[in-house]
């Protein structure tokens, strides 16, 4: 089991591109730094990338905008379009690179989401993909119909049945659904398309399907869940996991994990590629990518992000303090922490966090900026080096088969890539890691995938036992 | 607080449908590619570009969210906001109006949709309200129909709460003072609040105020004045009946109308006529007020409606045909008369349309 990342690899590393659009870690404060908003701004970013052969343009998605001690959160970027419109708009000026619209299961309805990513996927020629996920907070709910609805225990629940309904829409047009010819006595064939019935604990619906498969069958799923649910949620559906693992160690790891979960979902074990989240921090030398590595940071973890991190946990205002100086040694006002509407955190005993966290801060000899930098830097402290540096780290990453790719979040926008893409690309490519042209039209083959699993020979009768439900 | 002003001469507006292969149920037979082909940017690509070189003020972009099985025509279609958004940064001055349900969608998600696609369309973007009550989308999203009555409340409620989304950021909320280390002046972001019969949204939005402020709203005649909309679109069974259901639009409270005409014209030797017959031999084609001719003949069809109403919505019969004899023959001879001036490219919509840019409802005055 300890080899199986060995063989999940082939060799190579892909990247893709996250533009976050939300998030401290994107630089504003830089006079490079551009628009969030402006749609030049992810034109830019996407042909960037695919100059440099990307396989994937990710946008994220969050369906309210965060609040900080029951106000707006004022201090980093936010304000973002819509996933699927502004990847449909991309699809129109590029012609290779996979768009990845992250979408939530919980604030959607599978008729209309399944068919949006549909509707993209025959926009762009086979490049769709959906990143799964899910939200269950009443909180975001306030913005939708349904409201908050959704025990927190029964979001993989909702999940799972919407993801199945979804791959059951996808599968109800026959192939040869359309006309061949303009004699023919109707476009669409009589019986052609199954109506898709699915009645359990999350959905009461009759669908029928309103869009043919595009040329790659279904939009390619990446999925994102960490815990034990979200990887065996990873292996029985999606094709990629855009995981929180970078690390060489680590990611190799959590390879073995996924390969293994795989195997035991009835798959081949390289069935389900790796892209884990990654920052680069590059220059020409290792000092130059150090001395600019410290600037981005204080860029992003400026003295009031530094103290509003610390308000999150503290559950009040912390402003009298130094964010030069250490920990506040006051206890928080909360028992229970309250992190920033709309974060991905949980509730912990804030006091015992805090005492660990005061502690750890001292040892370390941390200020509070030091410390909130270091803390808020979950994925590990990114790569950072000089091209050359890094291009023979990415080779080592492409040698072991640890990941597939790296999900590049650029700390800077619309600039972010150009060095990544200037510089690091074609010293990969001189190292044999990285591709020099795209190998296929659509997504599924640029990234090395089968078809759906709903759609091979061998699997197919598993997949329909498991969801006969859906009719 | 920014508002445009309105110019004294106003452009009279040609608006074109682009939906399938032409509004006739047997368009795809005359189409100048396979049936195969249709459901891809291509196609989209040829036509939205054929048309904003044309200088048709806006494309229309059908949307449908249940199967008819009954047609032998066209029954799949690419989601209307994405094929407009996907024609956006391929074209230069043609206003790009999808429709979008109200009854069984998520309005925020709606909201947020024509937001963007505003933003890809550097503020070209509008939106073609419906409200069809189908037990079938109903169905599809495990609800039921509206109660017989309920459907115009309920998409006017819809439309009420988009555009309180579309105003929840003031349009100077991004601040990026480095000084204080706020990228936003929270004080400039306000919760949309709204409290429907059916639904309410918290907000606030989760994208920017649109560059317009507000999009174009354009809406079927029938759902005005219950809908706060921009634009009437007027139907009527001949043209002779559409002055005046335009002029009653426009009395309902809409400040602009347009009427809404098929269209099938003489082309490459055959007669409209002929064209029509042979068409119709495959299935009926059941639309509205329809213009059956030359071009010389709509040209002056047109001037006459113009005298009644704000513009037109063209819905070609078959686009591959129909299409270039308007782009040839029927706009450049609107534009000599002096009627018709093609929209200049990097306009607004609204600029277009010549509506001011709105202020910001929770702005403080």
């Amino acid at each position: 089991m300890t080899n199986h990342h060995r063989i999940a690899g082939n060799g190579q590393i892909q990247f893709g591109v996250f533009f976050q659009g939300v998030n401290h870690t994107t630089v504003w404060k830089d006079a490079q730094s551009g628009s969030q908003t402006d749609f030049e701004s992810f034109r830019r970013v996407a042909q960037t990338a695919e100059r440099g052969l990307f396989s994937a343009f990710f946008l994220g998605e969050g369906l309210r905008l965060r609040e900080h001690l029951g106000k707006i959160h004022d201090l980093d970027v936010v304000g973002r379009p819509d996933a699927q419109t502004a990847l449909a708009a991309l699809a129109a000026i590029t012609t290779n690179i996979g768009l990845v619209a992250t979408q939530n299961t919980t604030y959607n309805d599978p008729a209309d989401l399944a068919h949006r990513l549909a509707s993209l996927d025959l926009l762009s020629g086979g490049r769709a993909a959906w990143n799964i996920v899910t939200t269950d907070n009443a909180w975001t709910g306030a913005n939708f119909r349904r409201g908050g609805f959704l025990k927190h225990e029964d979001r993989y629940v909702r999940a799972e049945a919407f993801v199945q309904t979804a791959k059951a829409i996808w599968d109800s047009w026959a192939d040869g659904a359309i006309a061949g010819s303009r004699n023919d006595p109707r476009w669409l064939r009589e019986d052609a398309i199954t109506t898709v019935k699915r009645q359990d604990e999350s959905f009461d619906v009759e669908i029928t399907g309103r869009l043919p498969r595009s040329s790659q069958q279904h939009p390619v799923l990446f999925q994102a869940g960490d815990s034990p649910d979200g990887r065996d949620f990873a292996v029985r559906n999606a094709d990629v996991i855009f995981s929180a693992h970078p690390e060489l160690e680590d990611a190799k790891k959590f390879r073995d994990d996924i390969v293994a979960r795989t195997l035991k979902a009835g798959r081949p074990a390289d069935d389900v590629k790796i892209f884990p989240g990654q920052e680069f921090i590059l220059g020409a030398t290792a000092a130059e990518a150090e001395e600019k590595h410290q600037w981005v940071r204080s860029l992003q973890v400026g003295p009031e992000t530094a103290i509003a991190y610390l308000e999150q946990f503290w559950g009040r205002t912390l402003t009298e303090y130094d964010p030069d100086g250490p920990l506040p040694d006051i206890d928080p006002l909360v028992d229970v922490t309250n992190p920033t509407r709309g974060n991905a955190f949980h509730g912990k005993s804030a006091k015992d966090l805090v005492a660990q966290w005061r502690a750890d801060a001292k040892e370390n000899g941390q200020s509070i900026r030091q410390f909130v930098a270091a803390r808020s830097r979950l994925n590990g402290r990114g790569l950072v080096g000089s091209y050359d540096d890094i291009a023979d780290k990415l080779a080592e990453y492409a040698h072991t088969g640890a990941v597939d790719g790296f999900n590049i979040t650029p700390w800077i926008v619309p600039g972010g890539l150009d060095d990544i893409v200037n510089e690091l690309v074609p010293r990969l490519q001189d190292r044999g890691v990285y591709r020099t042209e795209y190998e296929g039209t659509n997504l599924r083959e640029n990234l090395g995938l089968r078809a759906p699993l709903t759609r091979r020979g061998s699997l197919s009768s598993t997949q329909l036992t498991e969801s006969e439900e859906v009719a | 607080m920014t508002s445009t002003p309105v110019p004294e001469f106003r452009s009279r507006v040609i608006a074109l449908e682009l939906d399938g292969d032409g509004a006739h149920p047997a368009s795809w037979r005359k189409a100048h590619h396979d049936p195969q082909a249709l459901l891809g940017g291509q196609r989209i690509r040829e036509t939205v570009q054929a048309a904003d070189i044309a200088g048709f003020h806006a494309a229309t972009f059908k949307d449908s969210r249940v199967v008819d099985p009954g047609s032998t025509g066209i029954a799949g279609r690419i989601d209307a906001i994405q094929r407009a958004a996907f024609a956006a940064p391929i074209t230069r001055s043609i206003g790009l109006v999808p429709e979008a349900g109200t009854l069984f969608t998520e309005p925020f998600h709606v909201a947020t949709q024509l937001a963007s696609l505003d933003y890809s369309s550097l503020g070209r973007a509008g939106w073609l309200v419906t409200a069809d009550n189908l037990a079938k989308e109903a169905r599809s999203v495990g609800r039921t129909q509206l109660p017989e009555g309920e459907a115009v409340s309920e998409a006017a409620d819809v439309v009420q709460a988009s555009r309180r989304l579309w105003d929840s950021w003031e349009d100077d909320a991004v601040i990026r003072d480095v000084a204080t280390g706020r990228y936003l002046d929270r004080d400039k972001l306000h919760y949309a609040d709204f409290d429907g019969e059916r639904f309410s949204v918290k907000g606030p939005s989760i994208i920017p105020r649109p560059l317009q402020g507000q999009l174009v709203v354009f809406a079927p005649a029938e759902l005005i004045p219950a809908v706060e909309a921009d634009v009437a679109l007027v139907s009527a069974d001949t043209t002779d009946d559409l002055p005046q259901a335009a002029q009653a639009a426009a009395s309902a409270g809409a400040p602009r109308t347009l009427v809404e005409l098929d269209v099938i014209l003489d082309s490459r030797g055959q007669t409209a006529e002929d064209r029509l017959a042979e068409l119709d031999s495959y299935e009926e084609w059941t639309g509205g007020a329809r213009y059956v001719g030359n071009a010389e003949g709509l040209v002056e069809l047109l001037t006459t409606l113009f005298a009644a109403a704000d513009g037109v919505r063209l819905k070609p019969a078959v686009l591959d045909v129909d299409l270039p004899e308007l782009a040839n023959k029927v706009l450049p001879e609107l534009h000599r008369s002096g009627l018709v001036v093609p929209p200049l490219p990097g306009a607004t919509l609204r600029e277009t349309f010549g509506l001011p840019r709105p202020a910001n409802r929770f702005a403080a005055a």
